[in-house]
């Protein structure tokens, strides 16, 4: 068999950092090695200079204020001041936070996380298609609601949820709107201000920056957003966030997005049509299901279950080739399926025969070929496989079958 | 989590795929697991009725590397043994020649429980009794 190139598809779990990014990071690591809080010399100030420029780099990409952006370690860092800084900043005015059921662990964990301090939390169940229901929304909020936190677009079926009328409501009922836009920024347009989002979560590593480095943005105004640090220190970050900031990280942050509000319209078109193409070409195949809504979803993402083929042997057959995931996670540990695709309704099974193709900026035609085709034949073969393909191909009534779970 | 040689060995050269005519008198079939729990495993044998031996063992999975390669690897165990042999393959048999990790132990067990469904729908079509040995408690 000839050697193929392994293709990266899973570009929402991380994605490459760009050439171009690791240009402008390696002289902050040994030249301009200083530290943007010393305050006394050159190092300190080329260091400071460097930080301002990334963070004005990210400000436009949201068409916001530079001081309205502030340095952490990641997106679950983000996500955990702003949850954590709200409540403990708000608690005068509240406890009720609304979220929902399909978010990432970083938000869910920390909601668990704050019920223990005495928050209420209301975990949102979501439509068929992924969406919130605005009306279910609006009918949670409560005189001591502080906070709604809702996903720009979610991870595993890169569903984009009504962001703006999301925020509406919240403007109406006076309560702070939290988004957690990890897989959003950098790949479509997010201007916080424009929608009505107040606190917004994200990271270098999903928009081809370096991992290790995130931000949260704040509105400074209409309304003021204060969130209580989570770490103390140093009083950097507007005293929101202590610690030494990751100045090589930072510097590869605001290239990341400067490139991406360069050729994030150009990167979306050509995505869409390749994504596109995936899909048709996989669902030609009998008995498959796109998970989530097709007309509200980020343009590098689709979602399929095979049904009646088990998502983790069905990446075995591809996975010296292709790199996806899988929505299945075959572990004693947790046998438990997807929580994203099980909160959409999706039956067990089928969450267990979904597979996430997530392509991204070096993603090519060729790359796109050769999965449709190694996917497709490692579908047939799993189904040749299938006890439960054979029973459904004999006209076997799947759910009148007596299974024994275990 | 990267797999073993053998489980990758079992699952890329599978031993034994297909069906058995679940029908005949001298094929039992077992039917473990379920599609929401991510594993199904089906496995028949066929027994010789003159000497009792399991004459063709076959199966079909649905489920990660791990099942597949337990199932292919117990129709192999299960060939040439007499029903009474093949009721005393243990799970812990099978993880350890596949070097399966503690995560992947259940798709062994799944694979024990498969054999004995098969060995039980065998003797069951059969008028077969088995002396019951272990001792019921209430």
């Amino acid at each position: 068999m000839e050697k193929r190139r392994l293709i990266y598809l899973d570009n929402n779990s991380t994605t490459p950092c760009d050439p171009r990014v690791v240009d402008t990071m390696v002289p902050y690591f040994y030249e301009k090695h200083g530290n943007a809080a010393s305050r006394s010399h050159q190092f300190g100030w080329e260091a400071e200079d460097a930080v301002d420029y990334a963070r004005e780099q990210i400000a436009k990409l949201l068409n916001a204020e530079d001081k309205e952006i502030i340095f952490t370690s990641g997106a679950t860092e983000s996500n955990n001041l702003a949850l954590k800084g709200v409540f403990e900043m708000y608690a005068k005015k509240g406890n009720h936070i609304i979220t929902a059921e399909t978010e990432h662990k970083a938000i869910l964990d920390t909601c668990k996380h704050l019920e223990k301090a005495g928050a209420e939390i209301t975990y949102l169940k979501v439509q068929e298609d992924g969406l919130v229901s605005l009306a279910d929304l609006e009918a949670a909020i409560k005189p001591t609601t502080i906070l709604v936190s809702l996903m720009w677009a979610n991870n595993e079926t890169g569903v984009i949820q009504p962001m703006q009328e999301i925020a509406k409501i919240c403007e109406k009922h006076g309560v702070l709107f939290h988004s957690d836009a990890t897989q959003a920024v950098g790949k479509i347009r997010t201007h916080p201000r424009e929608v009505g989002v107040h606190l917004m979560s994200f990271t270098a590593h999903k928009m081809y920056g370096p991992k290790g480095v995130g931000a949260m943005y704040v509105s400074r105004k209409n309304p003021r957003v204060k969130v209580t640090a989570q770490m103390d220190g140093g009083g950097h970050e507007r005293g929101m966030r202590s610690g030494t900031l990751n100045v090589p990280g930072i510097v590869g942050f605001g290239k990341a997005a400067e490139i991406a509000m360069n050729e994030m319209d150009q990167d979306a078109a050509r995505l869409s049509k390749l994504r596109d193409r995936l899909q048709a070409e996989l669902t030609k195949m009998e008995e498959t299901k796109i998970n989530g809504n097709v007309d509200s979803r980020m343009p590098h993402v689709t979602n399929i279950s095979f049904k009646h083929v088990e998502g983790e042997g069905l990446m075995m057959t591809f996975n010296q080739n292709i790199a996806v995931s899988s929505g299945s996670a075959c572990t004693s540990a947790s046998l438990e399926p997807s929580y994203v695709l099980v909160g959409m309704g999706l039956g067990d099974d089928l969450a267990h025969s979904s597979i996430r193709f997530s392509l991204g900026r070096f993603t090519t035609d060729e790359d796109v070929d050769q999965a449709i085709e190694l996917v497709r034949k490692g579908v047939n073969h799993m189904r040749e496989l299938s006890p439960i393909w054979e029973m459904y191909q004999d006209g076997v009534d799947l759910t009148k079958i007596e299974w024994s779970a275990h | 989590m990267a797999y073993s040689e053998k489980v990758l060995e079992h699952f890329k050269n599978p031993r034994n795929v297909g069906t058995l005519n679940k029908d005949a008198k001298n094929v039992g079939t077992g039917l473990v697991g379920a599609p929401e729990c991510g594993d199904v495993m089906r496995l028949q044998i066929e027994v010789d009725e003159e000497t009792g031996m399991i004459r063709d063992a076959k199966f079909k999975t649905f489920g990660c590397g791990s099942a597949i390669a337990s199932s292919s690897l117990a129709t192999e165990w299960l060939k040439g043994k007499s029903l009474d042999e093949a009721a005393t393959i243990d799970n812990m048999d099978i993880v350890e020649e596949l070097a399966l990790p503690p995560v992947k132990i259940h798709c062994s067990v799944l694979a024990e429980d498969a054999i004995k469904a098969a060995i039980e729908d065998y003797r069951q079509k059969n008028g077969i009794q088995v002396e019951i040995k272990e001792t019921v408690t209430a």
